[in-house]
Formats: structure tokens, sequence, C-alpha cells
């Protein structure tokens, strides 16, 4: 107790902070070759985005001191008040926003601009650890779940009324979290039979999986009716039960996707599922970001030898499409290794969070990595060609001060959270 | 599985997927490697190789290049210029410059296409000297064909901008370039144009070029196109071309020996240095929609007759082949030949020999109809069923090479008809015909059809008593084999002796008095013919001829038609045995026969058939 005074950095996990300042560098360098425009100006350069970059990572280093400098029970204690500020920050939004392609999610400030959403995802996360931690807490009851969902729901609604529903899909990351802290299992299930019907109802149209949702019916209750008869007699309703709420969920499916949805949105996937395909308008960035990254082969083309980024062949590739840079210029070598990185860090903070003693740090460290790993997924997913056009940042990698300190925010609680795992609350 | 696992499971899990996509796109299925045209960090300029000559068979060339300049535009680079200034540079109106601009973008903002081909040199010289004030757009230098003389454009054919629908077939073509779209410039387009060269040129963020890109280790040389001697001899040629002056129809010239086409000619016929430079497109459009004479037809390889009587050579080996006659068999002949109990079953006969019997060779130079509609009933009755006998007619007809494609090296081509069972059980569902039903096919009408160089081959074959080399049109390329097709020899299935009574048959055609062809004998050269009126739906009889010479020694075969040209021995006879004496002896003896040809005209006859053909519209 002593030492932790005199030191900030007391017990801090070395590894995480390594794995971050990796991350931090190799992202710097592939923003640097992609916004490098001439030769020869010096690195620290307000005009250029590599050096505005680099002044958003400087200014981290203080954001991290001030992270470390508060005790770990500040974070537990405030975490409502946090969120509430956070919630008033997005409300903010529509009054003061300050709208930048399309999109109501900046305040401006002057020389640069701040994004609240990077830090609700902080200011949740700590909510939903808060909560969960609570020896009350629940999640086999209903109206348990029901709090923990409002939680994830407003500052989900607000960014997606700004409108950014890329940057809100994170908050369904939170379920991989409350399942491991005891939300009952078909939730998750519900989720992946949503998203597999969703899917097939797009690519293979309402009428046939209709018609195959019925048929896969169909045979589980002759199996259930001949093999299992005890368990058919107990879960018969529930069998029918979940059929009919999938044949609605397919035909709303249907329906939103062709009256709900915008036309652009409709392209995104269409170009994804391969139905059409138009490289010059609609599908331009995808197949621009695929063929950068495929041609940068097994090696790469080196460091500022991309003639694709240098270039500027890829929309947005310093921001959304960072990771084509490391394709192309690094290879399939150096790609892998990215994503290692990326792996190694998520498995690290969440072998962090399970050895943690409180319950509320172990929350939270879940929800970070979950929270890390949504980005991670939709961000290359989308980049490689896997995923639909979605325009959420890959974390450290991408260009952006409010995304950076957002991430760091994020990781750097956590740290601090850790360092006070032998400390007693 | 335990709930703690689920997170870091899908981690893995999602992580792999990644990995093996990168692998799949980078490793796997990398094709994007090579530097493409949409990369504007490399520029890639093409080195066009000189196209091939063409040379005749002689040595005389026929189809040399010309410098022509074209503007090409990269859209992307073009900056705001004075337009008034550019567009009375290049001769052309705001709007057409606008249509241009928004053409080429809408191809490639980044591909250079060509903004106005085939600039004059004295317009390229002067404009070379403001082009520097106009980005975006700049020069590229072509070859262009020239004809020195103006002759066989069927033959020799045109080049023309590759479209877009061919772009997409074959990658190795950009907008704005060459390609042969007729003639030999077609059928040996790879030859003739070489391959062009690559150069890729690494540009930096401003575009200034900086060098070849990566040590040019992707960079060709362009190969040089290969000339061509052509099989046609042009002063036969161009002598065709002048006796068939105002008429219409197709030659076509064979050297039995060898089946190489001496002569082919379509008229009417057009200058090819039309088909050359800015008015190209113009003169193209008027001689394409020339829907009455037809220009654009190669009458010589395209226009489809009844053979006539020529055929008759045919039906006579057939029926010899297959026994039903011999030299020796005889019928009477009382002006027609009555094939059924009707009154109007009776083919009518001009051999005007008044019952005294008829043999073989008094047959063919009589052209007595009687003669062959007996002995094609015979071929065709002498197997029980008339299905089977059609089959063995057919067969044996057909290896003649009538009724389908030569499978040469001619750019177009027609099969023509021989028809065989099928054809007629088809016509007649329930088996009603019989060989006097088919009886016109004895005498080259009914259903047969054929092309002016089929008949020519044929007579190359008769000629060569039963062998023929495939006709073909290109005697040498340059380090090159000639392709194996042509120098193979095929057999047809009739016997070599049976060969000999039909060409005495022929032969007799110009000796005899009463030969239909006597008019035209030529003193001192033994011609074989074969006069023939082709009969047709269409109006006035065609006048057909068909010939070899000399008799022993067979250097030349040919075959003439002359549409609406009456009957044969009226033109195409002449036409035939004056092409024979120039090719033979390189001069006429009969230089009043050669005026009338240069000067006899058909035109009225056509323009009556088009004033007929419109008043039966009306």
């Amino acid at each position: 107790m002593r030492i932790r005074k005199t030191n900030i950095f007391y017990g801090i996990d070395w590894i995480l902070i390594l794995i971050y300042f990796l991350l931090i560098f190799i992202g710097w360098i592939n923003i640097y070759s992609a916004t490098i425009t001439e030769t020869k100006i010096s690195l620290v350069n307000f005009s250029t985005e590599y050096g505005k970059q680099l002044i958003w990572i400087g200014l981290s280093f203080p954001l991290i001191l001030i992270i470390l400098l508060f005790e770990a029970k500040f974070y537990e204690k405030f975490a409502s008040i946090l969120y509430l500020i956070s919630l008033t920050s997005l409300v903010g939004l529509f009054i003061l926003g300050k709208n930048i392609n399309g999109a109501t999610s900046w305040y401006d400030l002057g020389g640069f601009s701040i994004q609240p959403s990077e830090f609700a995802k902080a200011a949740t996360a700590l909510a939903i650890a808060k909560l969960v931690s609570d020896k009350q807490f629940n999640l086999k009851k209903w109206n348990t779940q029901i709090q923990a969902f409002l939680i994830l729901f407003f500052p989900a609604f607000l960014i997606t009324l700004q409108p950014d529903p890329g940057s809100a899909l994170v908050y369904f990351a939170f379920i991989f979290v409350l399942y491991r802290e005891g939300l009952p299992i078909y939730y998750v299930s519900i989720g992946f039979i949503a998203i597999i019907l969703f899917i097939t109802t797009l690519y293979f149209g309402y009428f046939y999986t209709l018609i195959s949702s019925f048929a896969l019916f169909f045979i589980i209750v002759v199996y259930f009716n001949f093999y299992r008869k005890k368990a058919f007699k107990k879960g018969w309703l529930k069998i029918i039960g979940i059929y009919i709420i999938s044949v609605l969920f397919i035909i709303s499916v249907n329906f939103v996707f062709n009256h709900v949805f915008e036309q652009r949105h409709r392209d995104r996937f269409d170009i994804l599922l391969g139905k059409t395909q138009d490289i010059k308008n609609i599908g331009y960035n995808t197949n621009q970001s695929v063929i950068t990254i495929a041609s940068g082969g097994l090696t790469g083309k080196g460091f500022l030898d991309g003639e694709r980024t240098q270039g500027d062949f890829v929309p947005e590739q310093q921001t959304d499409y960072i990771f084509t840079t490391v394709g192309e210029e690094w290879g399939f070598v150096g790609s892998v290794a990215v994503i290692f990185l990326f792996i190694f860090f998520l498995l690290r903070i969440i072998h962090i969070a399970e050895r943690q003693k409180s319950k509320f740090s172990r929350v939270y460290g879940y929800s970070i990595a979950a929270i890390f790993f949504t980005h991670f997924t939709i961000n290359i997913g989308m980049v490689i060609g896997l995923l639909p056009t979605i325009g959420i940042p890959l974390p450290f990698f991408s260009y952006g001060g409010s995304g950076l300190w957002g991430f760091t925010v994020l990781l750097f609680i956590f740290i601090r959270l850790d360092a006070n795992r032998s400390y007693e609350w | 599985m335990k709930r703690t696992g689920l997170l870091s499971f899908i981690i893995i899990f999602i992580g792999l997927i990644f990995i093996i996509r990168l692998f799949y796109l980078q490793v796997v299925n990398n094709t994007y490697n090579k530097p493409t045209v949409n990369n504007s960090a490399v520029k890639i300029v093409y080195d066009y190789p000189e196209r091939g000559y063409i040379y005749d068979r002689n040595g005389v060339l026929l189809v040399a290049n010309q410098l022509s300049y074209d503007i090409m535009v990269i859209p992307r680079e073009v900056k705001p210029l004075d337009t008034i200034e550019f567009c009375t540079l290049l001769k052309i109106s705001k709007k057409d410059f606008i249509k241009k601009i928004l053409k080429a973008r809408r191809y490639s903002t980044r591909i250079p296409s060509t903004f106005l081909a085939q600039l004059s040199k004295n317009d390229f010289a002067y404009l070379q000297e403001k082009m520097h004030k106009f980005d975006g757009f700049y020069i590229q230098k072509r070859l262009l064909r020239e004809y020195p003389i103006n002759t066989a454009p069927n033959v020799l054919g045109y080049i023309s901008e590759v479209n877009e629908s061919l772009i997409k077939k074959n990658p190795y073509y950009q907008l704005g370039e060459l390609i042969g779209t007729a003639g030999v410039e077609k059928t040996y387009e790879n030859t003739l144009r070489g391959t062009k060269g690559v150069k890729h040129i690494q540009r930096d963020r401003f575009n200034k070029e900086i060098g070849s890109y990566k040590n040019g280790i992707y960079d060709t040389l362009p190969i040089p196109g290969k000339d061509l001697t052509l099989t046609i001899d042009i002063k036969l040629q161009q002598y065709g071309e002048a006796l068939m002056t105002n008429k219409r129809g197709g030659i076509v010239a064979i050297e039995p020996s060898s089946g190489e086409i001496l002569a082919m000619i379509s008229t009417p016929t057009y200058n090819p240095n039309l088909m050359v430079g800015r008015e190209r497109s113009k003169n193209f459009t008027k001689l394409y929609l020339d829907t009455i004479n037809r220009p654009l037809l190669d009458r010589g390889l395209q226009a489809q007759y009844p053979p006539g009587s020529p055929f008759k050579v045919i039906s006579a080996l057939v029926a010899l082949q297959e026994n039903v006659i011999d030299t020796n068999t005889a019928i009477k002949c009382y002006g027609g030949y009555r094939y059924g109990s009707r009154k109007e079953a009776f083919m009518k006969c001009h051999c005007e020999t008044h019952g005294s019997p008829v043999k073989l060779n008094k047959a063919i130079y009589r052209s007595c109809n009687s003669y062959f509609s007996n002995a094609y009933r015979k071929t065709i009755e002498k197997y029980p069923t008339p299905s089977e006998g059609m089959k063995v007619w057919n067969t044996n007809v057909k290896s003649f090479g009538l009724g389908n494609f030569l499978n040469n090296d001619l750019s177009v081509g027609q099969k023509g008809l021989i028809p065989d069972e099928n054809f007629y059980n088809k016509y007649y569902p329930n088996g009603g015909w019989r060989a006097v039903t088919t009886i016109s096919n004895a005498i080259g009408q009914g259903e047969i059809l054929t092309t002016p160089i089929q008949l020519a081959n044929m007579t190359a074959i008769v000629a060569n008593k039963g062998v023929f080399y495939t006709p073909h049109i290109v005697k040498k390329i340059k380090d090159k084999e000639l392709d194996t097709r042509f120098t193979t020899l095929k057999k047809t299935t009739i016997n070599k002796e049976h060969f000999e009574p039909v060409i005495e048959g022929l032969f007799n055609v110009f000796e005899k008095p009463h030969g239909t062809a006597s008019w035209s004998k030529v003193k001192g050269l033994e011609i074989c013919g074969k006069t023939g009126t082709s009969e047709n739906s269409h109006g006035q009889d065609h006048s057909v001829f068909i010939a070899f010479a000399p008799k022993g020694n067979p250097q030349i075969a040919i075959a003439v038609f002359v549409e609406n040209g009456y009957w044969g021995s009226r033109w195409a006879g002449p036409i035939a045995s004056l092409m024979i004496e120039k090719y033979l002896n390189g001069k006429t003896v009969r230089p009043w026969e050669e005026k009338r040809m240069f000067e006899g005209s058909l035109q009225e006859e056509y323009d009556k058939q088009l004033k007929e053909k419109s008043t039966i519209e009306n």
C-alpha cells in the first residue's frame, strides 16, 4: 500500500502496455505511408495527418498518467456518473454537434474535433461492470436483464440517431460479457440463429428460406417425436414457438431490407453477397481495398513502396481502410503478424480479466475485450471483403484523435484496475 | 462449453478465418501483382510494331503502311483549356469536343483513349507546336494501311478500330487500336499485326515520369508483324475486274495443282483506299448502306446461286461411279425429258439432237438435260428406296467440297446447299418423294446452291481427276510454314478413270462446232469448260461458266457467275476464256471479244429489276 502510493506504475501489466505501444507504433507507420504527400517534411507537422496523429499519440502520455493517477476505486464509484456525463455529451451533439460526412458525431473545439461516442464505450463498460458486479444482481432474472439491456440501449440508440449505426453496432458486443456473467445461453443462440437467418434470407430470398426452414422444422419434429418422445412432450411448445418466431423474423428481414433500408445499405449487402458487381460506383471501396491487399503478395512491396497506397487508390485509407496499407506494403507476413498481435492482445485482456478477484474489474476487462474484438472483426472483415461496408475504426491503427484517446482510456482504466488486483478494495 | 471460454474461442476462430482469407487473397490468388492500366502510379506506353506488308504471288506490293497521327486524351489529366482554340486547331465543333470528351470519360478516366483519329501530316505539323498547351492530350503516331494498287478490296479486306465488345473478348486490344475486320487482314490478323511492346513508366505523386518501373522487368519489346505473300495474281485479278465492269457477279480462279486462288473477283468493287483515313467511316457507311449493289458482299464467296449446267459434270461422274451408265449408254432426246404421266411433267431440253442417240460425250458438249436426268434417275433408283439412293448421291457430291464450308483461310463464306434424304423427308413427311420429284438436281437446279469458289474448286478437282488441295489465299508467310490443311491432298469418292470421258466431253464444248462454247474457242489453247444458265427466282437467268486449261496439264481452273447475264455463253463464257488466255498467254488474240466485255453493261437489266421490285412492293 505504501509502494502503491509512491509509484503509480506499481503492478501494471507491462506485457499489455508493450502490445499497446507496438500497435500504436505500427499503426502510425502505416498512417505515415498512407498520407505522405511530399518528401522531406518534418514528422511533427500540424498540416499533415501523420503529424497530427503523432501529436495525438504524444498527448496520450499525459492522458495515461492521469488515468493511472486515479485510485481504482474511483472508477467503480463514479461509474454511474461517468455514464451519465457520457450520455449527456451524446445528447448535446444534437444541439452543438458538427456535421462531418453526414453524421453529427463531433464537437468542434477550434483546431480539432472530438467524437464523444468514442468515450461513451468506456463509460458504458464501466456502467455495465458496476451493475453486474452488484451482489444482488442475477442475470437469470428478466428484470435485471432489462436493466443491463437499458444501459446498453441508451448510448447505442443515441449514436444510431447521429446517424452512425456502425459505431452503435459495437454495443452488441456486450452480449459476450453478459453471457460470461450468467445470461442464459438462448440469448446467444437467438443472436446466432438471427444472423444465419438474416444472411440466408438475403442470399437465397425469403421464399426459399421459408421453405427450407420449414423442412428443418419438420425434420426436428420428426426426430424428437420418434427418438426423444419425453423431451418432445415437454418441449414441443418451445420448438413450435421458435419456428414461428423464425418465420416472422424471416418475413420481417425481407420487409426491413426492402422497405426500411436505404439503397446504399442494400448495395453494401448485395456486393458482399456477390449479387451485384459494380466496381466503379457502389463497390469501388471494397474492390479497391481487396485488390490493394491482394497486390501485396507474400512479403509485400515494402515500406512506402506500395504504388496503390501511394497513388491514393483506396478512399479513406488512413482511417477505416488503414489495414490495406499493411496488406500492400507488408504483405501476407505483415498482415498475419498484425492479426496475431491483435489476437494476443485480446486473449491477454481476457486472461487478465479472469484473474481479477473483483467482479467489477473482471466485467470491465471482459467488456473492453469484447469492444476491441468487435472493432477488430468488423473493420478487418470489411477491408478484406468478408463483411459489408461498415465504417468503424481499427483500434490504435486508424487515424483519428478521439478514436485513439477513446481506446487508450478504455485500455488504461483496465490496466489501472488490474494493477490494484491484489490490493484491498 | 464453459462460459469463460466462448469469447476466447470466437476470437481465435475469427483470427483463423482472417488468416485463411488473407492467404487466399495474397498468396493463392495473387493475380493483382502485375501493374495494370488502372494504376496511375505506373503509366503504360505501347510501342506498336509495323503491320506486315502484303504482296501478290509475283511479289507485287499490294498493301503497305503510311504514318498517321492520333490525338489521345487521358480525361483525368485534362486541365481547363482554351476550347475554342483547340477546336479550331482540330477543325471540330465545340459540340463534338464535348461529345468526344464524354465518350472518353465514360470509357475510363485513367486509360488513354483516342480523341481524334488519323490526322493528316500537315495538321500534325501545325498541332505539334501547340500541343504543350493542352494538358491531358497528346499525339500518338500510328501506322495506317495504304493500297498502291486500287484493286481486290474483297481479298485484302481492311482494318478498323476495335469495338468495345471485342475489347471485352480479347484483352490484347485497347480502345482506339486497329484490327483487321475483313479479308486477309482479318484471317491473318495475328500474323500481320505482330505483338505490341509495353513500357511501364513509374510516375511520382505529381504525375512526373521518374524512370522505368521496377527496372523494366514487365516491359516487352514489340514483335514486328510478318509479311504475307498471297496466291493472287494481281494482273489477272485486275483484268477480271475490268472484264466485269458494270456487271454484278463473282469469279474465282484456282491453280488446280496447288489449290492456290489466282483471282477472286467480286463486282461491283470499290477502291480499298476508301477504307483508310478520316473519311473512312463516311465511306464505309455509304458502302454498307448500298443494299442494291451490295459492294461489301463478296460474291465469289458469299453469293449462293443454283449452279445450272456445270453441275451436270457431277451428275455424270456420280452416275459413272455408281455404274448406272457407261460411256456408251445412249438415250434419245426429243426436245425434253418426260418424268411423269402428267402433261406438265416434262423438262425441256435445248440440245437439238432430234432423237438421234446421245452418248455421254455429246450429252456434255450439247448440254442435254434429258441425258443427265436419266443418269440421275438411274443413280437414285439403283437403291431400293429413294432415301438410300439420295444418301449415296449426297455423299458423292459432297466429296467435291460442295454443300459445306471449304475450311479455308478466307474471312467469309457460305455453305451452299446439297440436299440429302433428310431434307426431302422433311418436305415430304409421308415419304411421297422419288427420284423424279428431285429430278431438277440432275441439271444443277432444284434445291442445289453453290458459291463461285465451290464451283471453281469443283472444276479444279475435275482437272486434277479427283484430287484437290483446299483452296487458299496465302502462299507464303515470312518465317512460317503454311497450314497443313492446305498442303494435304484430299480425295473425292469418284475413281480416277471416270474423269477421262467427262474431260473429253468438256473439251468438245469448245472444240465441236455444235459445242455450247464453240464461239469462245481460242486458237492454240486446249480449254475444257461447261456453260451454264442458272434459273433463279429473282429475275433474269444468271450466266455461268466453268473451265480449266490446258487440257493436258491444267494450270488454271475458273468459275464465273454473272448475275442476270441471260445464258452462259453470253457473258460468263467469254470472260472465263479471256481470263484463261490472259493468264496462260499474257495477251489475247480476240481484242474484239475483250472490248465487248469491257464495254458491255447489264445495268439496264438491274435497273429494270429494281423497278419491277418496287412496283411489286408498292
